[in-house]
């Protein structure tokens, strides 16, 4: 089914970024190089910047509201859920979460799993979009189609199977039960695909004319001129799997393999539900966290998405 | 991509082999964890396979297509599949709306805090939704802080997600959120196609922004906004996290998405039947991306 969608698929793929060189077209009009209609009526910039800081407020109140909220009294918050600012600052929260429940397992499980996650995927990634990209071989259309079919499938679909498969194999409740399933993606195969399709020929064709193995032009020649697309798929990668919540979910059986998601979701059913000032300070673990990387390394997520079209 | 047209000879065979070598681990893990899972759900979807027969596979029987009668003589899957079709309807093209309307207004000669903005519209992407869903918790109770805004302009908010009503708004708003970034980031790379020439000759001959964004900005953003539409239509329509988190389905089913109806029935121990659901789910997947194909291709 999936084969028969996979061109058309591939061709929506391909035609928003207009190759490597978009990204950076993207990003660099930070500069205010184009010229806008403003240069004739310079007014409703003003407006334009209303709408948008209200909107931005809009987007980003939950996460204001969230890391305000675990600095407050569980009382505080119940007498004045619309207060902003905590009236005593406290870190109660997060002494109890990190001393009453096992908040740095739960730290480390996630930590553990997304560095495995993240480096099968760069490694195998790198290897396969390596051979797509610039090897000619038999099966290659197959594998590349094989590759953009499964970027469709949802999640669900395998889901059942691969329970079957884990439990059969006594991987539940186990790290390479948590971990197994998603050390390859199809997208990060088609992102680095397409980011060493981009890397001009010459430097292979004369690599191998000095006798240079595939294996030596890929790690010696290839691989260190993949230097962004490397740090977009590891921050994409290490947020997928940061994030992932239903998997380990059921995975992950007993405490001592929980992951953060996991355990937050656990923890905040139940008697625990109405601990808000908690319940905020492990939100802020989770989120915090990433929210930080991404703040930082911002251009290589614009980078991923127009390569790819994908978070 | 030219096919391998160097024929038969040894030198294509050998980098055909050591092509496979930088592919096979990747084929191997492949095979395993997804070729054979999309397979094995297909082929279960036609068994009676519960939870039961996992230890002892000779009591599955074939049962042909009996688990996807039943599905669609069941109510609650029925009810599922509609929830699942407000959520797609109305989120989809709502999602599209608001990140082209923001990433035009980003796009219009802002240069001040343009990354700020960026950032700020896209930080809901890249967030874990259970721990969002705690704070959106809060924001949707019926003390919470949005029928505490309410109250101020004299309106007694609904419990939201108590709501038979309004619960489904509430996740559509909710998915709405955490999906605007990514579409804004792809039309904002979007625009930069757009030929600016285009724009100028429109200008000169007297249109105004409205009429130049339907007449100049949208035909050349085609391709952009089908790309947008296919993507988060098969997002949307694997609606699960935000009822899972926020409503377990509830009130009364009123959030009860196909996904989580399968769910469901993964944990209730009923594999194939849960495998069938889930291969509906796929082929109307498979469906939506394919009408979307056909309508936004048409005039091209």
């Amino acid at each position: 089914m999936s084969a028969v969608t996979t061109p058309a698929v591939a061709e929506a793929l391909e035609a928003p970024p207009s190759g490597p060189s978009s990204p950076s077209r993207a990003s660099g009009t930070t500069s205010g190089t184009d010229s806008g209609s403003g240069h004739f009526k310079p007014r409703p910039k003003i407006w334009l910047y209303i709408v948008l800081a209200v909107g931005f407020v809009a987007m980003i109140f939950p996460f204001i509201w969230m890391i305000l909220g675990s600095f407050k009294t569980n009382a505080e918050i119940r007498a004045n859920p619309l207060g902003l600012l905590p009236a005593e600052p406290t870190l109660d929260n997060y002494t109890q979460l990190f001393g009453r429940l096992d908040f740095t397992t739960f730290f480390t499980n996630s930590v553990v799993v997304a560095v495995c996650v993240t480096l099968g995927n760069i490694v195998f990634s790198s290897m396969v979009g390596y051979a797509l990209a610039k090897l000619e071989f038999r099966g290659k259309k197959l594998l590349f189609v094989l590759v953009l079919g499964t970027l469709m499938v949802p999640g669900v679909v395998t889901f059942v199977p691969l329970f079957v498969l884990t439990s059969n194999l006594g991987l539940v409740n186990s790290y390479p039960g948590l971990i197994l399933p998603f050390l390859i993606t199809p997208l990060g195969v088609f992102l680095m695909r397409q980011f060493i399709s981009g890397l001009p020929d010459d430097i292979i064709e004369a690599a191998r004319i000095d006798g240079a193995s595939e294996w030596r032009i890929f790690l010696r020649v290839i691989m260190p001129l993949c230097g962004p697309a490397v740090a977009t798929l590891t921050i994409l990668t290490f947020l997928g799997s940061w994030n992932n919540f239903l998997w380990p979910l059921v995975v992950a059986t007993s405490e001592e393999k929980y992951t953060l998601p996991v355990a937050l979701a656990l923890y905040s059913v139940g008697q625990n539900a109405a601990q808000y000032g908690l319940m905020m300070a492990g939100a802020v673990v989770v989120v915090i966290p990433v929210l930080l990387v991404f703040i930082i390394l911002q251009r290589y997520f614009v980078q991923g998405i127009a390569l790819t079209g994908i978070k | 991509m030219s096919a391998t047209a160097t024929g038969r000879g040894t030198r294509a065979g050998r980098q055909t082999l050591i092509a496979w070598g930088f592919a096979a681990p990747f084929m191997i893990l492949f095979l395993v964890f997804m070729a054979g899972p999309i397979l094995a759900s297909l082929a279960m979807s036609f068994t009676d396979l519960t939870t039961r027969d996992l230890r002892t596979p000779f009591n599955v029987n074939i049962v042909g297509l009996e688990n996807y009668v039943r599905l669609f003589q069941d109510e609650r899957f029925i009810h599922s599949l509609l929830n699942t079709g407000v959520f797609v309807i109305v989120g989809v093209p709502l999602t599209i709306v608001v990140a082209m309307l923001v990433a035009l207004a980003l796009n219009t000669g802002i240069t001040k805090f343009r990354t700020v903005f960026r950032v700020g519209y896209y930080a809901p992407v890249v967030t874990s939704i259970v721990a969002i869903a705690i704070v959106w918790r809060f924001i949707l109770q019926n003390d919470g802080i949005l029928n505490g805004v309410l109250s101020w302009v004299g309106i007694t908010g609904p419990n939201w997600l108590e709501d038979t009503f309004w619960a489904l708004p509430s996740l559509i708003l909710m998915a709405v959120w955490r999906n605007i970034g990514t579409l804004m980031v792809i039309f904002l790379a979007g625009l930069q196609g757009v030929p600016k020439e285009h724009h100028e000759a429109a200008m000169v001959d007297g249109a105004n922004v409205v009429q130049r964004f339907f007449n100049v900005t949208l035909p050349a953003m085609r391709p952009t906004l089908l790309f947008a539409a296919v993507i988060t239509g098969i997002g949307f329509l694997q609606f699960f996290e935000e009822p899972f988190v926020m409503t377990r389905g509830g009130p009364l089913d009123a959030t009860l998405s196909s996904a989580m109806y399968t769910f469901n029935q993964f944990g209730f121990g009923n594999y194939s039947y849960a495998s069938a659901a889930s291969y509906v789910l796929f082929i109307a997947i498979v469906l939506l991306s394919l009408i979307q194909f056909r309508l936004l291709k048409r005039e091209d």
